[in-house]
């Protein structure tokens, strides 16, 4: 039989794809928000400087001993939390043994048998429908170090070595690259609302393996599948998983087997490659790590874990939609961060409408701090409470929504309330008839010619009037109460 | 004042009354390190700061004064790391390493005063019981230089005998610090597992390895166990149990025991495989013991025949994945490539690790690789695992009839060097009477009952008592010790005085 090659260029077009059915699975490791790494008492934040944050557990001297950071343990059965799993009141440290020179003891600790959490699901809206993704098993374990080649020498970096992570493993239930992307999406999501991740994909807080495999519609038995590597954006994910799917649909049209193996995805060549085959991959040799003893959790402190959970996007942007009547679009930007949804509703504490609270922060708050490259809306200069404030003033009509957004860019600069700035600024709206009146006559005075045109007949030219007003007022005349009494002083 | 005579608490005394200074006695070890290690082999290094803390501890002695050890010299077995000092576990693969930091049971030491005065000799990574396993060469048997002083902790054992320190700490994974006690005619400890802390202690395996110390008399024993148990949060293993005063509740009356029910473990099997002297000098024991009211009675522990296998399992198992660290990235031997790069990482890994380690030790890292691969897993180390929990469960049903279990420590006195070749099935049935007590996590010692009559070589007793009675243990070693007449006697020939 001719034996076809694996890297061959996928077809370009398959018409029979439609028999195919795509089946999706992933494995997320989230770096853990903890100060100290997981087994040992050194930071474990990011930093510059090589082996800068190393201690002797975590780079594996004679001697060492690993002992469990509470706070990463804290953080993980509330990531199992928050994706509906399954508390295991006991579980256990493992050691899953392989050489390479960025692992220092010869050995992750990571969970096997008994992980922490197991049988949970993840739920986000997709393509108009609710998706429901399982997840199998979260567990602990400790991040490796970092190794590069520089010339002829190939170096290692230990500050990652021993940085707690949770991987999150899923069930094969995504059906398509998008649903793949999606669903890290609402995992980052979950991770940032819990504040135990940055989810940073690019830097690789954030990592996602994708198990992909493809079968046909009419069989039941699963496909063979690939485990993609190296897919450090949610771009990436969707173009390699695509990718993948052609490659191995081509594959099996061509009548040959796809092969279990790693692939790295190469986002230049916007291809995957075979890291390892099978024949050569690690027999692991897990066992339980005899140096830590089984993580035992009563069901008392696992309900305090629980109360630390907050609420979480998806129901959050439901009750946004119910409780103050925001558009789907408006409840998931809203909702899309737990801060953001914060400052939405400290906005509407201090009585601002919802809507236009909505608006004023998708449109101006969301738009200003992307202009500023502002991370994050704590790091706002515009407080929710002065905004709401501003806000209540444009409905009751003391200022204009003009007059709001130059508010709000002096709020903006000064940091200060609004009351203060329109006061400071004279930009309070100008509605009693008396001064508006003397403004008007003013106006008409100034300009003869144009008001007997307009008398006879030219009615365009009321705008000119207005414009004018506006223009010496600086905008502060209410225009529905100018106009009114412009009207009836150019008539008579 | 006879310094070799001397318990540790003597010691203590002399120096607290300013009969000798700290200096002197650390200065008198030294030389007679200096004179008869070469012979021996036991000592691998000095501690060239030993006479600087000595003099510290002099010039400040009102600080040190009350401290339970103060001034008290003592010699680690090298698996102890110590802050700037060579730690080789008698390897060639740590032939060169320094430890950054101190051992939880040396900080511990030095706080009560002791003066670490240097390491001693060992099988490699604590893999043996003959210390023919060591890369420097072995330690020989100060009764008698043609026979081994046991192992692992053979340096040890034999350095407290010939009178080279006041005391040593050994390590027992299988019988490493029992074995080569009873060989050298001293008193060794393996307590209870979880009641020293292993942190800063190079592994052999992980759930059997327990400190301990090695010493002439009981006495100075639970004086040094007393300072180096505990909780320590450096070891998540340790136990929170509180610490005893073994030292004061000291009680060597005999009645104190009468009425005691002592069991014999699997007398039987004992008969079937010691030699004559050993069992007469059991049978001797035994007729004290009942001398003084205690009751004796035959234990079966029917799982007892499987310890040596399920103990080799268990313990290359965790072998293989405790020395995998051991690598040539960051520290340890790296093998020379001569200007030339290897070809790949596994030629890297295996030319260091090849060369690096000693057969004996390559071959229980195959063994337990081998036990952990996949499709053998299920037959080997989960297997090995679920008897010996059987094993601790019949020792727990054993002692619900009786209080302490007595025991050979080995079937016969020392054997000679080159007698049980690594890696033969002798070499490894040595360990019969000793590695139960690991696998069931049980505290035991090695207390000096006598002499061969044959060979005039030493032969130890073995006690084992329930988890944390350590007191049992020590209360029935003193009687034993009083009437025995066998502890702290030392070899003819190192009773000369060194320098």
């Amino acid at each position: 039989m001719k034996k076809k090659s694996q890297h061959s260029q996928p077809a370009k077009i398959l018409d029979s794809s439609c028999e195919w059915k795509t089946v999706i699975g992933l494995e997320v490791h989230a770096q853990l928000l903890t100060k100290s790494k997981l087994f040992s008492s050194e930071s474990s934040r990011f930093v510059e400087a090589e082996n800068e944050h190393i201690h002797p557990v975590s780079i594996g001297l004679p001697g060492t001993l690993p002992v469990l950071n509470n706070k990463a343990l804290e953080y993980s059965v509330q990531v199992g939390l928050a994706l509906n799993c399954r508390i295991n009141q006991k579980s256990v440290f493992a050691r899953k043994n392989y050489f390479y020179p960025d692992l220092p003891k010869g050995y992750q600790i990571s969970q096997y048998e008994k992980p922490v959490c197991e049988d949970g699901y993840v739920e986000f809206e997709y393509d108009g429908m609710r998706k429901k993704v399982r997840i199998q098993r979260v567990h602990m374990e400790e991040d490796a170090g970092r190794f590069h080649h520089k010339g002829h020498c190939s170096l290692v970096n230990f500050n990652r070595a021993g940085v707690p992570l949770v991987e999150i493993v899923s069930r094969p239930d995504i059906n398509s690259p998008a649903e793949a992307a999606e669903m890290v999406r609402s995992i980052r999501k979950i991770l940032k609302y819990l504040k135990v991740c940055d989810g940073n994909l690019e830097e690789g807080s954030l990592r996602c393996d994708c198990n992909v495999s493809v079968q046909k519609v009419s069989d039941s038995r699963p496909g063979t599948r690939t485990e993609l590597k190296n897919l450090n954006s949610f771009k990436f994910i969707e173009k390699a998983i695509e990718y993948e799917v052609k490659r191995q649909i081509h594959v099996l049209e061509e009548g040959d087997k796809v092969v279990q193996e790693t692939r790295l995805y190469d986002s230049a060549k916007n291809k995957t490659f075979p890291l390892r085959s099978k024949e050569e991959a690690s027999d692991y040799r897990y066992f339980p790590d005899p140096d830590l003893r089984p993580v035992i959790l009563s069901k008392q402190w696992i309900e305090e874990q629980r109360k630390k959970i907050p609420e979480l996007f998806l129901p959050k942007s439901d009750r946004f939609r119910k409780q103050y009547g925001l558009s789907l679009k408006e409840s998931f930007l809203i909702t899309e961060e737990k801060s953001r949804a914060d400052y939405f509703e400290k906005m509407v504490s201090v009585k601002a409408s919802p809507k236009l609270s909505a608006n004023w922060l998708i449109n101006e708050v969301l738009a200003r701090l992307n202009e500023n490259k502002v991370q994050n809306i704590d790091d706002c200069p515009v407080s929710p409470e002065n905004l709401g404030e501003m806000l209540q003033m444009i409905e009751r009509k003391e200022i204009s929504g003009k007059m709001g957004k130059r508010v709000f860019a002096k709020m903006w600069e000064t940091k200060k309330n609004p009351k203060e700035i329109v006061e400071q600024e004279g930009l309070k709206r100008i509605d009693d008839a008396e001064t508006l009146s003397k403004m008007v006559d003013e106006v008409i005075k100034k300009f003869p010619r144009q008001m007997e045109d307009y008398r006879n007949g030219k009615e365009k030219i009321f705008g000119f009037f207005v414009g004018e007003i506006m223009k010496s007022c600086k905008g502060q005349a209410d225009p529905q109460q100018l106009n009114r009494i412009l009207k009836e002083k150019l008539k008579t | 004042m006879d310094l070799l005579d001397s318990k540790i608490e003597n010691l203590v005394s002399f120096i607290r009354d300013k009969e000798i200074s700290v200096s002197e006695l650390c200065q008198f070890y030294l030389d007679r390190i200096e004179k008869f290690n070469g012979e021996l082999n036991a000592v691998l290094t000095i501690n060239f700061h030993a006479l600087r803390r000595a003099k510290y501890i002099d010039e400040n002695f009102s600080r040190y004064k009350d401290r339970p050890l103060v001034g008290i010299p003592i010699l680690l077995k090298d698996v102890f790391c110590v802050e700037k000092m060579k730690t080789t576990a008698g390897s060639l693969m740590l032939e060169d390493f320094t430890s950054p930091y101190s051992a939880e049971v040396v900080q511990r030491l030095e706080k009560a005063g002791a003066i670490i005065l240097g390491k001693c000799n060992q099988d490699e990574f604590a893999m043996g019981n003959s210390n023919e396993n060591s890369a420097f060469g072995p330690v020989l048997n100060p009764w008698d230089k043609q026979f081994v002083p046991g192992g692992s902790s053979g340096g040890s054992a034999a350095a407290v005998s010939a009178g080279l320190c006041a005391a040593s700490i050994g390590t027992d994974t299988g019988g490493s610090v029992r074995q080569p006690s009873s060989f050298c005619n001293v008193v060794g400890v393996k307590p209870t597992y979880g009641r020293v802390s292993r942190y800063g202690m190079i592994a052999y395996a992980s759930s059997l390895d327990q400190a301990g110390p090695i010493t002439m008399y009981v006495e100075d024993s639970t004086l040094i166990l007393e300072v180096i148990s505990g909780r320590d949060g450096k070891d998540s293993t340790s136990s929170q149990k509180e610490v005893p005063k073994w030292s004061f509740n000291r009680n060597p009356r005999k009645g104190n025991i009468k009425n005691l029910k002592v069991g014999w473990l699997n007398r039987k099997y004992i008969e079937k495989s010691c030699s004559l002297e050993v069992m007469q000098t059991l049978e001797k024991v035994e007729k004290f013991l009942q001398s003084c009211g205690a009751v004796m009675q035959d234990v079966s522990l029917p799982l007892m025949e499987m310890s040596v296998p399920v103990y080799y399992l268990v313990s290359t198992s965790e072998a293989s994945s405790n020395l995998a660290r051991y690598d040539g990235v960051r520290y340890g031997y790296r093998f020379d490539f001569q200007g030339n790069t290897p070809n790949s990482l596994e030629e890297f890994y295996s030319r260091n690790r090849g060369m690096g380690f000693g057969h004996e030790v390559k071959r229980r890292i195959i063994m337990g690789t081998y036990c952990l691969s996949s499709g053998y897993y299920d037959e080997y180390y989960n297997k090995a695992s679920q008897i010996r929990r059987q094993i601790r469960d019949q020792f727990l049903d054993a002692f619900s009839g009786v209080s302490l279990l007595i025991a050979p420590v080995s079937s016969s006195t020392p054997f000679k060097l080159g007698e049980n070749p690594a890696g033969s099935l002798d070499s490894y049935l040595v360990d019969s009477f000793t590695v139960s007590a690991n696998l069931a996590g049980l505290p035991a010692l090695s207390v000096p009952a006598g002499f061969s009559p044959l060979n005039g070589l030493p032969i130890g007793v073995q006690l084992i008592a329930p988890h944390f009675d350590e007191q049992t243990l020590f209360d029935v070693a003193s009687l034993i010790q009083n009437e025995m007449k066998a502890a702290g006697k030392r070899p003819d020939v190192f009773l000369t005085k060194g320098g």
